[in-house]
């Protein structure tokens, strides 16, 4: 029943054999081995395995991967630059003290890079929604929030290295 | 780097040499030192984890029944299926496991019958996880149903015709009883009286990262090792060593990054159990990581409380009594439950001076998953209680709740009636400030219907005085190293588990060695490497681990500045070590020399530096101080220090959905110097918005067969970033304790405390319904309304 895909993670095409019932979350954490992708619930609920598929924010435990072929997904692994430097998003959440556990940390930090690359500029309402469907359970979201607030000025100000 | 705060640290015509309380690293807002690998997703949990010829473990659970006799299990067409490697059943590991030892009575899978609904009855190991479930299926369960208690109280009445525990008799865990002073007497001459029954819920911890544990037996020479996402690396390499039957020193466990914990993961729990067995089975390494349904049948969430409290007042508003009865729903098995039940006794006897007490309470058996340790232990219910009977009191009285807890408030050095010792206490203030910057005496009672505030305060201990077993040891052990090649470590075994203990340990090593955070390397989380750590629960972990710092690096100062006197030719017990210097306190730029040469000086001479340092607690006996009789169980509640803290809270009734929305919050805390402001300020938002959950979203349902319905995210309701209120955090940033290490005390359950009170009071200003059950769903509210209509209509 296996078949062998493609499929285009941060950049890079990986070939894995999957079938067709295989979600998206357990290829990316198994078959590829990018663990940075966290699974908190399996059914949709937490936002912690979200990832971006051509931009857009997607839980990849109720993403097929096979349906993934010819997209381009990015994980958390995908967001610092070549050199090693930060994405601002990512260089916020440590500034601001966003992260506790951290094990939202990764769907947070995808969920808002989805939101600040179509909307560099977003108010704090907008913020919130773009982040809703991500539970932390650890800061109460207000340094979070404060966070993507600080990481749109950032990017705004000095755009993405 | 990081935000220091002069003001805090530098004080008028105190001489920085005799200043204890100038800080340079401690105070500082630095980023965690793992938040980095954190956001990059580099961090690893053990689910992340894979071994070299690793499989899978799987638990079967019975999902039929809350209360049944196991007739029968058959596991052979498991066995007999390609790629199962070894199944495993409760009579293979029958000793009892359980974190009090004096009530363990957990086995790892049920034996001859199970107590809850998705209790373990198998387990199976497989190559891969499709095969491992695929085998659970075809274990075949015969059961008996039995009959199914669910409350407490039927629980007691019915024990003679249903047991749940054959050594439980009247299904009863422990009951106990605690009396201080005369309360029949203090009653009858009180001017003011209230009693009134509480209820609470039952609410998980919600931790977004599900249990998970990786084991690995090595045959050959008979060592085990487990990785595994924990709080309390010492009681599970204890507990481990129990059921295994394999002395400690055999076995080594290490904890990975750990996804949140607040108490969930403060117990051991099948899985590791199971991944410890199934791989001695096979001699490979075997994953267990949990579905989050599983996660909720484990459940070991806070105990639902059925309460009846009286309080009373003398004429001036003095609490002269108080009579609390606590009955706790503990679900199946033991677990920390006797510790909880005594925990809610101590509760009463702080922040407020109360000269005439008792308790009487029991835990009590139910066919549910079993509760355990939750973010504030033992301490949110009756919180919720005394504040919300407070408030009202101060009505009768006609004052304000505020002045009547100011009048209340304990002191600095104030011994409650059962011995309990509070070395330092800002409250009064904390209850200042928050009322202050909340306009809560401008706004309560005037704001208009569906509007309203309330006030609640509380707090919590800075760590325990007991261990849960007999001993004497230490709670704490630390070993500072310090060489010129590894620079300077600092290994303790204790657990960080998001708060941020690691950060908060660099900080206070490098303040007591006089170097910076960035020095050290602090390796933790693991029982072969790091000394002694009794786990990261009760908000143990600063005070204990800072104590122990405190008394290594004494030690290691000591030896530099015998060295370094030779060098500078003054004398040792004149040198200060700061900013990686050592200097005379009266020729500071005369006679200094780097700190870096001082330790290649003595290094070259002796060797490299070691030393361990201790934390013990003060242990005070739980009496009666009127008749000098020991209570019941009364050590259970003491600490070295308490922190304290005031939330008010405002909150928008929807009078049309019954939907309450928290719209602010503003908060007051006295936690001691705050090690790491940011860190800290993340520890109260987080309570906030955590309990603000466990009020009025949060709570498993079970039906009337037992039946977990909501074992998901989907149902189980926490709040959303939708649901934070706005966060006025004003931590008092000159407390200090002067008996605690750096001054400081705990947060992250403190916080927790007055969440509920403060809500439910607000909800009474708003429209004058109180509250006496939580979570307070918009059904309840819609309910209180219309009864409150029909009311007012007759």
């Amino acid at each position: 029943m296996k078949q062998l895909i493609e499929l285009n993670i941060n950049g890079r095409v990986y070939e894995v054999p999957v079938n067709p019932r295989d979600l998206l979350v357990d290829v990316i954490r198994k078959k590829v081995g990018l663990t940075g992708t966290k699974k908190g619930c399996g059914q949709g609920d937490c936002g912690a395995c979200t990832v971006l598929v051509d931009g857009k924010a997607v839980l990849s435990c109720l993403t097929l991967a096979i349906t993934c072929q010819g997209k381009k997904i990015t994980t958390i692994e995908g967001l610092a630059a070549q050199d090693g430097q930060l994405h601002p998003i990512q260089q916020s959440f440590v500034d601001h003290g966003a992260v506790q556990c951290g094990f939202c940390t990764s769907g947070m930090i995808l969920s808002s890079k989805a939101l600040l690359d179509s909307n560099p500029n977003p108010s704090r309402e907008e913020i919130k929604r773009a982040i809703a469907g991500n539970l932390c359970r650890c800061t109460g979201y207000k340094k979070i929030v404060e966070a993507v607030e600080a990481a749109s000025e950032t990017i705004s100000k000095e755009g993405v290295k | 780097m990081g935000i220091w705060d002069k003001e805090q640290y530098v004080r008028e015509g105190v001489p920085a040499y005799q200043d204890e309380r100038r800080f340079t690293q401690v105070g500082r807002s630095v980023p965690k030192i793992d938040s980095p690998a954190k956001v990059k997703g580099e961090a690893i949990y053990t689910d992340d984890m894979v071994l070299p010829g690793m499989v899978y473990g799987k638990v079967k659970r019975c999902t039929e029944y809350a209360h049944a006799k196991i007739k029968k299990i058959d596991c052979s067409k498991a066995l007999a299926l390609p790629g199962v490697l070894a199944v495993l059943t409760g009579d293979e590991a029958p000793n009892k496991w359980g974190i009090v030892p004096q009530t363990a009575n957990e086995t790892v899978l049920a034996i001859d019958k199970v107590r809850y609904n998705g209790e373990g009855v198998a387990a199976v190991a497989a190559i891969d996880e499709e095969t491992a479930e695929e085998a659970l299926d075809l274990i075949e369960v015969e059961y008996e149903p039995l009959p199914v208690l669910l409350d407490p109280f039927e629980s007691m009445k019915r024990a003679k015709e249903v047991l749940i525990h054959e050594d439980a008799p009247g299904n009863i865990l422990h009951e106990g009883e605690q009396v201080y002073g005369d309360v029949e007497k203090a009653f009858a001459e009180c001017e003011y009286v209230l009693e009134r029954e509480f209820k609470t819920n039952m609410p998980h911890q919600g931790f977004i990262e599900p249990q998970s544990a990786l084991a690995s037996y090595d045959p050959q020479s008979g060592h085990l090792r487990l990785w595994s996402s924990s709080q309390i690396a010492h009681y599970l390499h204890r507990q481990i060593s129990i059921v295994l039957e394999m002395p400690m020193n055999k076995i080594r466990v290490t904890v990975p990054t750990v996804g949140g914990g607040f108490g969930g993961k403060g117990e051991a729990c099948t899985n590791e159990f199971v991944a410890c067995l199934l791989s001695r089975k096979i001699g490979r390494p075997v994953k267990v990581t949990y579905e989050r349904n599983e996660v909720f049948y484990n459940n070991k969430g806070r105990h639902p409380c059925y309460m009846k409290m009286k309080i009373g007042l003398d004429k001036e508003g003095y609490i002269q009594a108080v009579d609390f009865d606590n009955t706790l729903d503990k679900g199946a098995y033991a677990g920390w439950g006797i510790v909880v039940l005594f925990y809610s006794a101590s509760m009463i006897h702080l922040p407020y001076k109360v000269p005439n007490a008792r308790f009487r309470g029991r835990c009590v058996y139910t066919n549910k998953p079993s509760m355990g340790s939750m973010r504030g232990l033992g301490g949110v219910q009756p919180r919720f209680a005394m504040e919300c009977m407070l408030d009202e009191l101060a009505e009768m009285m006609g004052i304000s709740p505020y002045e009547l807890k100011m009048k209340n408030a304990i002191e600095s050095g104030y011994t409650a009636i059962n011995n309990m010792y509070v070395p330092h206490t800002e409250y009064k203030r904390c209850l200042q400030k928050a009322v202050e910057k909340s306009g809560y005496l401008e706004k309560h009672g005037k704001l208009p219907f569906g509007k309203g505030i309330g006030l609640a305060g509380g707090y919590y201990i800075t760590g325990t005085a007991y261990t849960l077993y007999q001993a004497y040891k230490p709670h704490t052990s630390v070993l500072i190293r310090v060489d010129t090649e590894g620079g300077v470590t600092l290994q303790c075994s204790a657990v960080d588990i998001g708060q941020g203990s690691n950060t908060a340990m660099a900080q206070m090593a490098a303040e007591a060695l006089g170097i910076h955070f960035e020095d050290i390397h602090v390796q933790t989380h693991d029982t072969e490497i790091g000394t002694f750590d009794l786990g990261t629960f009760a908000s143990r972990l600063t005070y204990a681990i800072g104590t122990a710092i405190n008394d290594a690096a004494r030690q290691i100062n000591q030896k530099l500045k015998e060295t370094a006197a030779g060098l500078l030719g003054c004398r040792a017990d004149h040198l200060v070590i700061k900013d990686r210097k050592i200097y005379s306190m009266f020729e500071a730029k005369r006679k200094t020399i780097e700190w870096e040469k001082v330790v290649e000086t003595v290094i070259n001479t002796t060797g490299s530096l070691a030393a361990v340092g201790h934390f013990s607690p003060p242990r005070r006996k739980g009496i009666d101080l009127i008749s000098g009789n020991r209570a019941q169980g009364a050590n259970i509640g003491h600490s070295p220090t308490f922190g304290f803290s005031c939330q008010i809270h405002e909150v928008d009734v929807d009078l049309e959905t019954g939907k309450i929305k928290v719209t602010r919050v503003t908060e007051s805390g006295d936690m001691g110097t705050m090690i790491n402001p940011m860190a800290a300020d993340g520890q109260v938002e987080g309570s906030i918005v955590y309990n603000l959950g466990g009020c009025l979203y949060e709570e498993q349902y079970i039906d009337e067969n037992g039946i977990h319905l909501n074992p998901n995210f989907h149902d189980y309701k926490m709040p959303t970033v939708m649901e934070m209120p706005e966060m006025d955090i004003n931590t008092l940033t000159d407390s200090y304790d002067p008996t605690a290490p750096f001054g400081a005390k705990e947060t992250g359950e403190g916080a927790v405390q007055p969440t509920f009170p403060a809500i439910v009071n607000a909800i009474y200003d708003a429209i004058g319904v109180r509250f006496t059950e939580v979570p307070i769903t918009p059904e309840k509210v819609l309910k209180a309304l219309k009864e409150k209509k029909e009311a007012a209509g007759k």
